[in-house]
């Protein structure tokens, strides 16, 4: 028996749940939303990624009401929802602040939505009842905000933006406020919700490994524009850009000219006077077209020796290391003065460290290790 | 819609009882004085029609002003009197602003209080405090008396010294919050800074606290002097005869001489001269506002 | 620092001395058995015997409850949606003239009020009574409410109303359930600043006022202007009092909730 897979955006039948046309959005003479169109389906966890001021607070306001594009339409199942006021809209949103109404209890901050739809009492009680449990806060139901932690107060927010069951529920950086590890168990709290509720999610966030934890798939933006939507591994593994491969996690960049050497293979040219190096990318490259070489880190191989039969190796050495504990990276100095970074794990205890500072080191990678990017 | 009845009702009330009451004291400064009810000619009058009615307007009211010395006297002292009461009020108000600041901090919330706690009872019973001490056989006098420091009673009751007391008394909460607001934000550490790089103690305070704490003293000395320019009640009552403060000399203007168009004419001069200080003090505050973000 | 220099003990003995000695005394000498003022004649209360009898003082206390509750109450009313307009009202024609005219009341000396509302209700015939004496406190306190009440609106998390629509509120339960019980302890204090306003007011009483409403302050005004009057002190004993109380009471418990606040919150984050 599979498992189906879930991944509705390569479904060409599959309807978006919401759909972004050519929105703009300004702000005076200030364009925050840039000409964007985007699909998020039916039951996704859906990341917006970004540094602050890349729109991506905008676009989950304009989804819940409390801005209009300018130009453009979003559609919510297929219906236009300029019109519908945010007190209308089937859409919730946590805030990042929390925004819990401190003179309510935490019972009366969830069942806040639920009156206003004039729902009977005892639906009501229920429905609270089953977000309590939900989000395992039963104990705390008669405190009032500030009488509950920070962690207790994160969940609060989310059963109150779930209660009423919304078709799209909207996260403002929903971890933010929370210390580091309180954040990394609430990442699988999160997800672990989002999958018994079935609601869509779409979470706004600078955090990357936040947004590679728990999303379905991650769009990055940069100044009002989508610079990749994708998986979090095709993020990682496949950036389309320089920004993309910067913005995510650690790189090394080398700059060159490529030129072609076989079926999807490349040479490139480098530095002077060094072996060019030889890459494999699926994206074609002119001759004499100048590149960028991203690779991650922990694809470099360090060693003592030079490696044999390794399609790359270049001799350096050690400038600085640092030992983050489950792994050390090592800075190591080519003789050009370019400084590649590259990654070992730590999988001994007490193992003497293999390399030191100013150690003479070869390193390697293989044809594939490496991204190919045009400018 | 909405929001069109929200901003309506604030905006139309304070057209109809700010604004327009204003141009009325305008339109009657520029009237003349008669013995008629109400007492002062043009009336308006539709028949005649608007320009007619303008042509009737005129400045003598303001000439009569700069004539009688009664009235640029009466300005002259107004500003004299808020200027001097205002430098007594920031000599005893700073040390006390200071003295709070530096307190301990469980017992700053009480000595607030107690500083704004005058300022909740009647100004009209704070002033008639000082009736009963200041006179010739007031408590002042009988305690100077028995102490053998004077022979006679200093008559202090009904002079310009007592009208002093009674503003420094009456504001001093009003520069004593302020200057305390600055000063309480102010790090202890700039202090210990100033001392660390060969300041002494009164350098430091000179060099440190009165620049960091300006704006507080700036806005006290507005929140003093612009109310104390138009007061009434304390020269009324604890200043003599010869006391000469412009919102003395409006009031018996209207109620003693009924004459209309000259009080209103006070008004108008009165309004011009404060808003200098008015506009200074929204800059300071402004400036403090942005310094703050 | 936990100890106070000399010199700054010095400063707040002699500052709150100076503060507060008048009126100890004006107290003690309410309690004076002689008729002079500044001569001690033995303990008595007769004078506050003689002030419950002193009918005119009484409706001129009453006249100045009345006109104190309505005008601070309109004036709250009026006042919070002036200073709502001010902090969210956006743009619209004349903003400036309107927090001009917000502003304006607060620096204009008293006599210039009072005298430009007096001429008013002369033009357009209006009878002066406790009416026009409520219009003029309240277009007076109105401005006190709203530079109170938005100073609170300005620190006011926009997000909390923001949820609140989201949630299904339209704008008025957004207002009415969100925002109102939160700025609920600066709309209260701006009442309590109107309320006592207007109990204190005498110049904008004097020319507002007509010969059928006569406040207090305008009474006490005219007694002591021909001297001090033990009455007069009786009355003013009683009067310190009442804001005494309230004063305390009120620091009390905003300083009992902080406590318990500040108690929660630690709890809190020990759970």
């Amino acid at each position: 028996m599979t498992v189906p897979v879930f991944e509705p955006w390569n479904d060409p039948e599959a309807k978006p749940l919401i759909q972004f046309q050519n929105v703009t959005k300004r702000f005076g003479v200030f364009t925050a939303i840039d000409d964007l169109s985007l699909d998020i389906y039916e039951r996704e966890f859906f990341a917006l990624l970004g540094p602050s001021g890349c729109g991506k607070t905008t676009m989950m306001r304009m989804l819940a009401g409390f801005e209009t594009p300018t130009e453009g339409k979003i559609y919510l199942s297929s219906q236009d929802i300029a019109p519908v006021p945010p007190n209308k809209r089937l859409v919730n949103m946590m805030f990042q602040s929390y925004a819990l109404f401190p003179h309510l209890s935490v019972w009366e901050n969830i069942a806040f939505g639920l009156k206003r739809e004039n729902r009977p009492k005892h639906d009501i009680a229920e429905r609270v009842d089953e977000m309590l449990r939900l989000t395992r806060l039963e104990k705390f139901a008669r405190r009032k905000p500030h009488q509950i932690s920070g962690g207790q107060r994160q969940r609060v927010a989310l059963a109150r933006s779930l209660a009423k069951a919304p078709k799209l529920l909207l996260l403002d950086e929903p971890l933010g406020a929370l210390d580091k590890k309180l954040r990394q168990d609430t990442q699988f709290e999160l997800m672990d919700i989002q999958e018994k509720t079935g609601t869509t999610f779409v979470i706004v966030t600078h955090d990357q490994e936040e947004a590679m934890t728990v999303a379905s798939r991650v769009a990055v933006m940069d100044n009002g524009k989508l610079v990749q939507v994708a998986t979090p591994d095709r993020i990682y593994e496949n950036p389309n850009s320089l920004y993309v491969a910067d913005f995510i996690g650690d790189v090394n960049i080398i700059d060159g000219t490529a030129s072609p050497s076989g079926q999807d293979q490349y040479s490139l040219a480098w530095k002077d006077g060094l072996a060019p190096l030889n890459v494999s990318s699926t994206q074609s490259f002119s001759e004499g077209q100048s590149c960028h070489l991203a690779i991650r880190p922990e694809k470099v191989t360090i060693s003592a020796e030079e490696p044999t039969g390794a399609d790359n190796a270049v001799p350096g050495r050690v400038l600085d290391i640092a030992y983050l504990g489950n792994i050390s990276t090592y800075h190591v100095e080519l003789p050009s003065g370019a400084v590649i970074k590259a990654q070992t794990a730590n999988t001994r205890r007490i193992a003497r460290r293999a390399f030191t500072w100013e150690d003479p080191v070869w390193l390697s990678w293989t044809a594939t290790a490496g991204v190919l990017l045009a400018d | 819609m909405r929001r069109v009845v929200l901003i309506a009702i604030p905006y139309l009330w304070l057209l109809a009882l700010f604004l327009v009451p204003f141009a009325i004291v305008l339109k009657i400064a520029l009237s003349d004085a008669a013995i008629a009810r109400p007492p002062y000619i043009p009336q308006f009058d539709w028949a005649s029609g608007i320009w007619a009615f303008l042509a009737q307007l005129d400045f003598e009211n303001f000439v009569w002003l700069t004539e009688d010395d009664l009235y640029w006297k009466a300005y002259l002292s107004s500003l004299k009197i808020a200027a001097v009461s205002t430098a007594f009020t920031l000599l005893l108000g700073y040390p006390m602003a200071y003295g709070l600041a530096r307190a301990p901090e469980e017992w700053r919330p009480t000595l607030i209080m107690l500083v704004i706690l005058p300022f909740w009872t009647s100004f009209l019973i704070r002033v008639y405090a000082w009736m009963g001490i200041l006179s010739n056989e007031g408590l002042l006098n009988q305690f100077l008396m028995t102490l053998g420091l004077i022979d006679s009673p200093f008559v202090i009751l009904n002079t310009n010294t007592a009208v002093y007391i009674g503003i420094v008394y009456t504001y001093l909460p009003f520069m004593i919050l302020p200057i305390y607001a600055a000063l309480e934000r102010l790090d202890g550490a700039l202090i210990e800074a100033a001392e660390d790089l060969g300041c002494s103690r009164l350098q430091a305070f000179w060099l440190v606290t009165i620049p960091l704490s300006r704006a507080g003293i700036i806005a006290g000395c507005f929140l003093v002097f612009i109310p104390t320019l138009g007061e009434f009640v304390i020269p009324s009552l604890l200043g003599g005869s010869d006391t000469l403060m412009i919102g003395k000399v409006l009031w018996e203007e209207f109620f003693s001489n009924r004459d209309w168009p000259v009080a209103s004419a006070v008004a108008v001069v009165l309004l011009l001269i404060l808003i200098v200080p008015i506009v200074l003090f929204q800059r300071n505050q402004q400036k403090q506002q942005e310094a703050e973000q | 620092m936990t100890r106070l220099s000399w010199f700054n003990t010095v400063s707040l003995t002699l500052g709150f001395a100076f503060l507060y000695i008048p009126m100890i005394i004006l107290v003690i000498y309410s309690f004076n058995e002689s008729k002079l003022v500044t001569v001690w004649g033995g303990f008595s209360t007769k004078w506050y015997g003689e002030l419950i009898h002193n009918e005119a003082f009484l409706k001129a206390a009453w006249v100045t409850l009345k006109v104190a509750a309505i005008s601070s109450t309109i004036a709250t009313v009026i006042g919070t949606m002036a200073a709502y307009v001010m902090v969210r009202g956006g743009r619209f024609l004349g903003r400036t003239l309107f927090s001009g005219m917000i502003y304006a009341p607060l620096v204009m000396p008293e006599v210039i009020t009072g005298l430009s509302l007096l001429l008013l209700f002369i033009g357009i015939g209006l009878d002066r009574g406790v009416l026009t004496i409520v219009l003029a406190h309240t277009t007076f306190a109105m401005c006190y409410v709203s530079v109170v009440v938005s100073s609170r609106l300005v620190t006011f998390d926009r997000s909390l109303e923001e949820a609140a629509l989201d949630l299904g509120c339209s704008q008025t339960d957004a207002f009415r359930l969100v925002t109102l019980p939160i700025i609920a302890p600066a709309v209260i204090s701006g009442w309590l600043l109107a309320f006592t306003l207007s109990l204190d007011d005498l110049v904008l009483a004097s020319f507002t006022a007509g010969p059928s409403a006569t406040t207090l302050p305008i009474k006490i005004f005219s007694a002591v202007r021909l001297g001090v009057d033990p009455q007069i002190n009786a009355l003013s004993t009683i009067m310190i009092a009442i804001v005494t109380i309230g004063v305390i009471t009120a620091s009390l418990i905003t300083k009992r909730q902080m406590v318990r606040q500040r108690q929660d919150e630690q709890n809190a984050e020990r759970l």
